[in-house]
This record gives structure tokens, sequence and C-alpha cells, in this order.
């Protein structure tokens, strides 16, 4: 080889070597300007003040910046999503990884990607005509805009994600696992619960971390049914999450109140982080087990 | 000879055509006016810059909906032409040299569903369903019904005039606080017991306006000022610093006689 | 052998079962009415005006063609400058990065990416592009760059994986030189991972909203290319909710029919990656 190819492959390694660390520039480059742009804010506030104060008026003439209630309100809205999105999920994925012929399984795996394929305007859009004054009309309440309209909504958009990703992971149990368990005695539909389920464990487990991701994420659909006002959560109340809270003033903001916007900004970069950490111990868990 | 004096004529007004093309290509505008600010401002300023361009083909007129205090800003910071204010500036605004010019009035109309009974209060009665006071519809003469305030986000044109009018500010409480007119009008008329506020120029047969004090909202009281919760539509410039042609075009064209039935078309009514 | 199970067993057969069925009947039944519900609401006013003019104030009349063009540009213009950084990265993750510990950073790092929210992008978006460029396409473009590199990359790095080594190793051993290999054997064997990273991406691109709105504003101006890039425009989806906003009659039927529009355009996106995969599992069997 001669020196000047050698060159040229040294140069060609080098690029790549930069398309690549092209991601974590991009993480570092979010990471630092949320942190710069968050931090002001909650040094004018105070942190305590921040995080823990229950009012949320950022336009009177003394604003206060409290966001517990949107902190509570975002983890009230995403357990809800979970605790009906979760159970679904996971039996239609069992469904569609085991027991569903060919045919079915295909008309149901297309319907789920058209869900997760659905902006999520159009979710906010259907929610506001159809599910808001449905909660009003069922539950006798003055107004369905609520926690719970938003937690419907959210649980319909995170069960593309887990069902999806509960999927692969059933469908990556070695059969022989299945065979045996057969092979003693089980009954089909135990097996699939009894030994397939607990072996894609970790898996089942990533999909339920990515759905609370997804789910506290969002926020032009639960901006359109929840109501946004800035109250303590309680399921028939109007509430605002960490993500309605920006979006929904951002574009008006100005001053310490546009900091702030970036502090809650921070705050759900932060939740975000966790949560990732997490989904990739439970990945890692499912590689290596 | 007669034909020889055709063909002058001719040459002549082949020449005074030209001659009145060039002037004509000479006046001719160009460049953009670029405008931001106030989202119940959008059916108005949008009428008015269609025509402009209509008028003015070689200019581009931009509007960008982002909300009355973002639009001032934007002016300051001279990012825009002309802000879009759906609000007075207040005085340290027009301390930092800023100026207004009024373009159009707009009446903040109090909407409830089609089918709530009541269809006339007060501007007390307003603020004091506003602020909690009242919390039955029966208590103002409707139905045995909670009263459920639906208002905008902090910030808001609307809101802020509403708020100044009635004296209410930071007092209310309300129910859902939406960021545009249309989600408030479609919120009102998802539910029979709500009440709101949106801007005149925007309602539609979904709800219904109330009569404020006995007087409907309309262009007519609003100009002559019986119709209490109005407020002004406002052309936001720099107060030393000069427009560009073609933006103190649009301004001239839009605060003149010809554009007040385009104004008035979109809701609005005119200041001029 | 059925005489053996017990009734208990029955009882937790026949429960499992049922709730198996009856959530993917759940899901298939909203799946339908969400498509059911839009298309209804959508389809009726869904006319050629519409799609082939831009809205007018004047004679009050709504048309989508500006936001189709704008979409159209927004999505080209991402795909323009994420599918060398997605699949230069999945290159050198496959076949430079000698250190295993670079590559768990770099995963770890597109791992992270994938998880934010888009409102986040945004925001940085907003602070980053927006406040360079001014809000325009350019600076909506760049922030979905950010937000679509994962994907490229993991699509790529997916069919990377699928080249045979073999087939490195003979060119390796005919002599060829590494950037070789990858430019003649392992790039061309990547094309349906490209493929399908370009699909996957521009159905995202196509239901963004919360990142684009501060970053590339929401003008309905009908631009060129070029013009269009440095100029603020609204993709369907934005104008699809700045429509369901606006009190103009017919903006709630426009908002409905752009629904609709996306809706048919994402089963076409879910259709055709089906088809992609198909189309390579088969030659590669050959």
């Amino acid at each position: 080889m001669g020196k000047h190819q050698r060159f040229i492959e040294k140069l060609i390694h080098g690029i790549f070597l930069l398309l690549g660390l092209v991601t974590v520039g991009c993480v570092l480059l979010i990471t630092v300007y949320l942190i710069l742009s968050g931090i002001p804010a909650i040094r004018q506030i105070g942190l305590l003040d921040f995080l823990l104060g229950d009012t949320w008026e950022s336009t009177a003439k003394e604003p206060s910046f409290g966001i517990l209630p949107f902190i509570l309100t975002s983890v009230y809205g995403t357990a809800g999503a979970i605790l009906f999105g979760v159970p679904v999920g996971f039996f239609t994925a069992v469904y569609l990884a085991k027991l569903a012929p060919a045919k079915v399984k295909s008309v149901v795996e297309s319907a789920v990607s058209l869900l997760a394929g659905i902006p999520s305007v159009v979710y906010g859009l259907v929610g506001m005509l159809v599910l808001v004054p449905g909660i009003r009309a069922l539950f006798h309440v003055p107004d369905g805009a609520s926690l719970l309209a938003a937690m419907i909504v959210l649980s319909v958009m995170i069960l593309p994600s887990i069902i999806k990703v509960s999927v692969t992971a059933l469908e990556a149990v070695p059969k022989e696992y299945e065979d045996a368990s057969l092979a003693l005695g089980a009954t089909p539909i135990e097996t699939y619960f009894k030994v397939s389920a607990p072996a894609a464990k970790s898996g089942v487990a990533a999909a339920v971390v990515l759905g609370v991701g997804r789910a506290i994420g969002e926020a032009m659909a639960v901006m359109m049914v929840s109501g946004n006002v800035p109250n303590m959560p309680a399921l028939f109340q109007s509430v605002r999450f960490l993500t309605t809270a920006v979006a929904s003033e951002m574009a008006y903001s100005g001053g310490l109140q546009r900091q702030a916007l970036f502090s809650i900004a921070l705050v759900l970069f932060l939740f975000i982080m966790l949560i990732n950490a997490a989904l990739n111990f439970f990945l890692k868990r499912d590689k290596e087990g | 000879m007669k034909k020889k004096t055709q063909k002058l004529l001719g040459l002549v007004m082949a020449a005074a055509v030209a001659a009145s093309m060039l002037a004509g290509c000479s006046r001719k505008l160009s460049g953009t006016v670029a405008t931001d600010g106030s989202t119940s401002m959008e059916k108005v300023i949008g009428a008015l810059g269609e025509a402009f361009m209509e008028q003015n083909d070689g200019v581009t007129f931009t509007y960008n909906p982002t909300g009355s205090s973002p639009g001032i800003q934007a002016v300051q910071e001279g990012s825009c032409d002309i802000g879009l204010s759906s609000r007075a500036l207040k005085e340290d605004e027009k301390n930092s040299g800023l100026t207004e010019t009024i373009l159009a009035l707009d009446g903040i109309a109090v909407i409830v569903h089609p089918d709530n009974p009541i269809s006339d209060l007060d501007v007390d009665t307003i603020a004091r369903l506003y602020t909690g006071e009242i919390t039955n519809w029966k208590d103002v003469g409707g139905n045995d019904a909670p009263v459920v305030l639906i208002g905008r986000e902090a910030g808001s044109g609307t809101r802020e005039g509403f708020e100044s009018i009635t004296d209410t500010k930071e007092k209310c409480q309300y129910r859902q606080e939406l960021t545009s007119t249309g989600n408030v009008i479609t919120a009102v008329a998802q539910n029979p017991d709500a009440i709101g506020y949106a801007s005149l120029a925007s309602l539609d047969d979904s709800v219904r306006a109330l009569t404020v004090g006995g007087v409907a909202p309309s262009e007519e009281t609003v100009k002559d000022g019986s119709y209490a919760i109005q407020r002004p539509f406002v052309l936001v410039t720099k107060t030393d610093a000069k427009l560009s042609e073609a933006a103190q075009a649009f301004f001239d064209f839009a605060t003149s006689a010809d554009a007040a039935p385009l104004i008035s078309k979109a809701g609005a009514v005119a200041a001029n | 052998m059925n005489t053996t199970i017990s009734s208990g067993r029955r009882f937790y057969i026949g429960l499992m079962k049922g709730l198996m069925v009856l959530s993917a009947a759940l899901t298939c039944g909203l799946a339908l009415f969400l498509i059911g519900f839009v298309l209804c609401k959508g389809v009726p006013s869904l006319t050629w005006e519409l799609v082939s003019t831009k809205p007018s104030y004047l004679n009050d009349t709504i048309g989508i063609l500006p936001d189709i063009l704008n979409t159209v540009y927004i999505i080209v213009a991402t795909l323009l400058i994420v599918l060398p950084l997605g699949v230069g990265a999945a290159i050198y993750l496959t076949e430079y990065a000698a250190s295993k510990r670079l590559v768990a950073v770099i995963e770890y790092a597109a791992e992270t990416l994938s998880g934010i929210p888009s409102i986040i992008f945004g925001l940085v978006g907003m602070l980053v592009f927006a406040n360079t460029f001014g809000k325009c396409l350019l600076a909506g473009a760049l922030t979905l760059v950010i937000m679509n590199l994962p994907t490229v990359m993991r699509t790529a790095q997916e069919s990377l994986k699928t080249v045979p080594t073999s087939l490195r190793e003979g060119a390796f051993g005919l002599g060829a030189g590494k950037w070789r290999v990858v430019r003649t054997v392992v790039l061309p064997g990547c094309v349906d991972g490209i493929i399908t990273g370009c699909i996957l991406s521009a159905g995202r691109i196509m239901g963004e909203s919360a990142a684009l709105l501060f970053t590339a504003g929401f003008a309905h101006a009908l631009n060129g290319f070029f013009s269009g890039l440095g100029s603020p425009g609204a993709t369907l989806t934005v104008a699809l909710y700045l429509y369901a906003n606006e009190p103009r009659p017919g903006a709630k039927e426009a908002s409905f029919a752009i629904a609709a529009i996306l809706m048919l355009l994402t089963l076409a996106i879910n259709f055709a990656a089906v088809l992609v995969g198909r189309y390579f599992k088969k030659r590669s069997a050959l």
C-alpha cells in the first residue's frame, strides 16, 4: 500500500469517526443548551420553590413559579396511561406473537402501525370532539376536559410502541422452552403466560418503559383535551402537564417567565434521561439474559 | 398625407404607452413586508395583506401569528417591519421607542352554548361569574347547572383585554385555558354550561354571543362605544426608524379609507 | 387428555384467551374507529380545489397546496442531510470502530436521542437553529435531522449486519483497501436499510408538529424549493393544528381533510415499507 493510499484510508476513517460522533455531539448540544437556559430561572426562583411550589402564576404582578402541579400531573397522567395501555398492549402482543392466525396477525399489525403513524394532533382533535363531551355526559361532571381525558388519549397513543416491542420480545423466546412446557402437559395458553411471558420479561419491561417515555413527552394531543389550567391533579380536574406548560406559554412568554419555561423543559429532560437509563438497563439485561 | 399623420399619431401613442409603462415600472414596489403578532388579528391582517399583494405583485407580505407580546418584541428587535398587537401598548413599551397606530376596534364577545337560556349579562355579573363568586347558572336566572369558565392562556391579547375591562386580572377561576380563539369556540360549543370569550370577528353559528348590559356586540355598537368589552387592533412601529418603502406603502394602505371595507368584512371595525 | 385439566386451569385458560382476544379486538376497534371518524369527517371536504390552491382571506377559502409543498421540501431537505450522517455513523460503527467503549457511547447517545420528546427538540431547535437562520423550513429541517438521526442510523446498521462477512473478507483477500470494500461491497448491501430508513423518517417528519411549531413557523405562502427553505412555512401536520385552532368557516373541515390525507399517506408508507422489505428479502434469497 502506497503512502498516499494509506493517507486516504486514514482520512476516510477519520471522516466516518466524525460522522459517528455527530450523534454524541447532538446529545451534548441538547444537554448543554437545556442546562444553560434552564439554570438561570431556577437560581432566581430557588430550586425548592420551583420544584415544590404549588402555584403557577407566571403573568401575575407578583409572579409565582411553582411546578409541582405539572410534575404530579405528568406522573399521574403517565401512570394512568400505563395502567390502561400496558395490559391491553401486553395481551394483544401475546395474541399476535403466539395465537393469532397469520392473516389476522397481519391485519392487526397493520392496524397497530397505523395507530403509530397517526399524528398526535389528530389524537387531540378527535379527543376534543369525542372524548371530552363523552366524559362530561358519562360522569356528569361540569366539563370533560380533564386528567382522565388525557390519560385515555395517552394510553391509546402508547399502545403501538408497547405492542411492537413486546411482540418482538415474545417472538424471540426460544422454541425449546415452549416445547418443553407443552411436553410436560401444559396447554398452549398456559405455556404462553407461564413460560414465554416470563422468559420475555426484560423485553416487556423495556416496552413499558418506552411507553412511559412516550407518554411523559407527549404535548400536542394532551394540550387539546386536558383543559390546561395549572391545578393540582385530580381525575376530573383541568390540568397542565410539564410538556403543555412549555408549549402553551412559549409563544407569548418573555423575561423570567420564558426562562422558567426552559427550566420546566430541563426538568422534563431529566425525567426522560432517567427513563432512558432504565430502558437501557432492561434492554441490556435482555441481551445478556 | 393622411397616412403620414396616422403614422405620426401611432408613433406618439406608442411613445406615450412606453413612457407610461416605464413610469409604472419605476413606481412598482418590491421587497417584503414582514408582520408579526396577535393571533386575533389573523383575519383582518390576512385580508389586508392579500389585497395589498394583489395591488403590488412585486411585494411579498408575510404574517407570523405569534401573539401580541412577541409581535411587539419582534418590532423592537427589528425582526419584522410592523408588529401587530390586539391590546394598547403599555407605558414602558411606548417609552422604549415604539409607536402605536390604532388600525381597528374589535369587540370581545361573551359566548355561550346555543341551548343556554341566558341572553344578557352585565359586565359586573360577568366579572362575578369569572372570579368564581357566582358558580351556578340559576343565580343569574339560568338552569340549575354549574358554570364552566373557558378562557385563554396567560399572555393572550384577548385575555388581557377581557380581564382588564371586567377588572378580573389574576382572579379568574378558569376551568379551561385554551391556546386559541378557535379552541375556545369549540369548547363552548361542546358544553351547554360553558361560558367563554372570543373575538367578535371570529364567531360562528356553533355558539351564541350574549348581549352585555343590553347591548348586542356588532360593528355599530363597538364603533360608538356602547358595547363595553372591546379592544383596539394596533399596528406597532419604531418611533424613530423609517419603514422600508414597501412597509410604508402597506402601512398607508392599511390605515386608508380603502382598507375599511376589507377590515369590516373581516369582522372588525375600521378606526379610519 | 382434556379430561385431566382441572376446572381451575380451564378457567385460567378461558380467562387468558378472553383477555387476549378482547385486547386485540379493542386495539383493532380503536384503529378502525379513528380511521373511520377521520375519513368520514375529512373525505367529504377533500376537494381538488383544497389541494390545488393557496388560502385566501379575501375570498374566505382554504387551500393546502403550500402546506403540501412545504411538507415535501422539508422531507427532502431533512433526508438529504440526515442520510449521509446516519449512514456514515452506521458504517463507522459496523466497519471501522475498534473501541467497544466508543461504540457503546455512540449507541447510548442514539438511544437517548430517540427517547427525547419532540417538544424538547423544538425548544433546542428554536435556540440553536431558529435563532441563527430565523424561523424557516431550513431551521425546521435541521431540527428534524437530529430527531431522525437515530432511526436512519439504526436501520442502516441493521442492514449492514446482514452483509455477509465472507464478502468483505473476499474483497480484502483480493487486495482491496478498506474504503474500497466499504464503497463497493458494504454500501450496496445496505440499500434496503437506507430505503427503509428514508420511509420511516418521512413518516415521522410528516406527523411532526411540536418540533416544527417553534422552528419552522407557520406561514401558508407558496414558494419554490430554495426560497421555501429560507422562509417560514407550515407542513401539513402543522397546518392541521393551525386550522383546528382557527375559527374561520371551513377551517375545521380543512383540518379533517388534512387528517384524512395524512392517514392515507401513513397507510401508503406502511405499505411501502412492507413492500421494500419483501422485495429485498426476495432478492437476497436469490
